[in-house]
């Protein structure tokens, strides 16, 4: 038995709730995608880009495909810092919004920063989390419970046990 | 007295409560001296299981000292160290007096609410949901056990906490599993999972002589631990699963497969498990059953397929073709522990196995709430949290 591996202990991070909220960015950028692409005209005119349905359709598959490249994948972080790189260049276009629907451009603009706060702070957690991860794990290798090797107790239990 | 209180999804508190007292008269009130958090604890955390109420008491892993008994209960007495089995049982109903404790008629004191959702009721359990009865659990100071005289096992005094705290769930759950396999020497038994109800299953079956036992996880030190068990490891983020363990079975596919994950499959790179997540998000099922899909699809024909997991209401997209058609033979059930504890201390005593091999982190009862946090994100190797009140 490894006793220091016994002690180990270290308080718990955020970890839970930042994984939830990665996978919840994926199915938004599926969605968005989804509504970009279904209905690009109609996306347009409500962020204040009339007439460029053409690019709204172009940004929505990017969405889904960083949304399924963020569910799909093993490690995330490359697809979240795609979203927000994707951010960036959103806010660009929205920048040269139609300033007769300055009002709807400017909701749109709020929205997607909020948005790219959240893609900044998942992409900085999952950089730091995997390089946490890639240090040593505790080495459970000498816990087997057995009293000799796993082999010698291979089928203990159809012997009969001694009174 | 301190107890830790489920209070909502991922909130779970160290409170103050009033200490519990005699309501029966087979009733004991039990000092707990070790608790454990249980893998399916985590589905109460998570929010998966329906019938929790804001304040119920956690826990049903645990042990201590008889501090009080009723005046019926002839079989305890003040001092004696007992685990108690996650399964509140009479002792004397007709599926107790056949070993079938965990469907015990009499002890669940919800049972219209049971009969309404499952068919019919199945045994109280400490620190569920109301649909088990809703007693108060174990991870706390003191607790109340009903029908002492039935279902505490008393411990001889040279083993310790360690030793025999998990006799009242994951060692007879992961035991049980095993000999529902019926285990031939000639077997290749599969295990998904290899949390703690998947490390003991792995030691059953080589207990019982299977010929080849493959754990499957990503967790590296779970995996580790498994494989320092007597397991083939098989990690399903880095190699084909099916792949894998038809290969070791020269195309055969496993004798016998054993569903250590349960409800809350966590492969997430598989389409079915996308769906899954999707319907759940959608409210239109409650349980994500990868590991059954893929235990029906690779399972040997005429094979075993042994359900410890625990699984909470509806699944969706089950091969039940390929279950039928194979004419795979499936067991389940939470543990009838009482059925298993006697042989198995004996087991503990003749130092065959030391259970205490599982636990990896220590803490306070007031540090509780942060480690089911550590335990469900898997962070710091954390694979079993003792907690010493």
């Amino acid at each position: 038995m490894n006793e220091k591996s016994l002690t180990v202990y270290s308080p718990s991070s955020p970890a839970g709730s930042m994984q939830a909220t990665v996978r919840r960015l994926g199915w938004f950028s599926i969605g968005l995608g989804l509504l970009e692409i279904l209905a690009p005209r109609a996306t347009a005119w409500r962020v204040g880009l009339p007439g460029r349905q053409g690019l709204v359709a172009t940004f929505g598959a990017r969405e889904i495909g960083n949304g399924v490249g963020i569910l799909m994948s093993k490690d995330p972080t490359p697809w979240i810092w795609a979203r927000l790189a994707g951010d960036v260049l959103d806010i660009a276009t929205l920048a040269t919004g139609d300033n007769r629907r300055r009002s709807t451009n400017m909701v749109a603009l709020a929205a997607v920063g909020g948005v790219t706060l959240i893609d900044a702070m998942c992409a900085h957690w999952l950089t730091t989390f995997h390089a946490r991860r890639s240090q040593p794990v505790p080495d459970y290798s000498d816990r087997s419970g057995f009293p000799k090797s796993a082999e010698a107790m291979r089928g203990a239990a159809r012997q009969r046990i001694p009174a | 007295m301190r107890a830790l209180r489920w209070h909502g999804r991922e909130d779970i508190r160290c409170d103050t409560v009033p200490d519990p007292i005699i309501e029966h008269s087979r009733d004991a009130i039990i000092k707990v001296s070790s608790c454990a958090i249980c893998g399916s604890d985590l589905h109460l955390y998570d929010g998966f299981v329906p019938g929790m109420r804001s304040g119920d008491i956690m826990g049903h892993e645990f042990m201590g000292e008889v501090m009080e008994v009723g005046a019926e209960n002839k079989r305890l007495k003040v001092g004696d160290r007992v685990v108690v089995p996650f399964t509140i049982i009479c002792g004397e109903c007709d599926q107790c007096r056949r070993g079938n404790y965990s469907v015990c008629e009499q002890t669940n004191r919800n049972k219209k609410l049971a009969e309404t959702v499952f068919g019919h009721t199945t045994a109280g359990l400490f620190g569920y949901t109301h649909l088990t009865g809703g007693y108060p659990g174990g991870q706390a100071d003191f607790v109340r056990v009903p029908y002492a005289d039935a279902s505490c096992v008393k411990v001889p005094s040279d083993l310790t906490d360690d030793q025999v705290l998990f006799l009242g769930d994951i060692f007879p759950t992961g035991w049980q599993a095993a000999v529902y396999c019926d285990i031939e020497p000639t077997d290749t038994v599969a295990i998904w999972g290899a949390g703690p109800v998947g490390q003991f299953a792995v030691r059953s079956a080589i207990l019982l002589g299977a010929r080849q036992v493959v754990c499957i996880d990503h967790v590296p030190e779970r995996l580790a631990m498994a494989r320092a068990g007597g397991a083939i490891t098989i990690d399903f983020d880095e190699e084909s699963v099916l792949e894998r363990l038809n290969d070791l079975t020269a195309g055969k596919g496993p004798d016998k497969c054993i569903d250590a994950v349960g409800l809350e499959a966590h492969a997430s790179r598989s389409i079915d498990s996308l769906y899954d997540r999707a319907k759940q998000a959608m409210m239109l099922e409650s349980d994500r059953a990868h590991v059954l899909r893929e235990m029906i699809y690779v399972c040997r024909p005429a094979g075993i397929i042994s359900i410890p997991g625990v699984y909470g209401g509806l699944v969706d997209k089950i091969p039940l073709g390929a279950l039928m058609n194979k004419g795979l033979t499936v067991r389940s059930g939470q543990t009838h522990v009482n059925r298993w504890t006697d042989d198995l201390m004996r087991r503990i005593e003749e130092r065959q196995i030391d259970p205490s091999f599982v636990i990896t982190h220590r803490v306070s009862l007031e540090e509780g709430p942060m480690m089911y946090k550590v335990f469900r994100e898997k962070q710091d190797g954390c694979i079993k949290v003792v907690m010493s009140p």
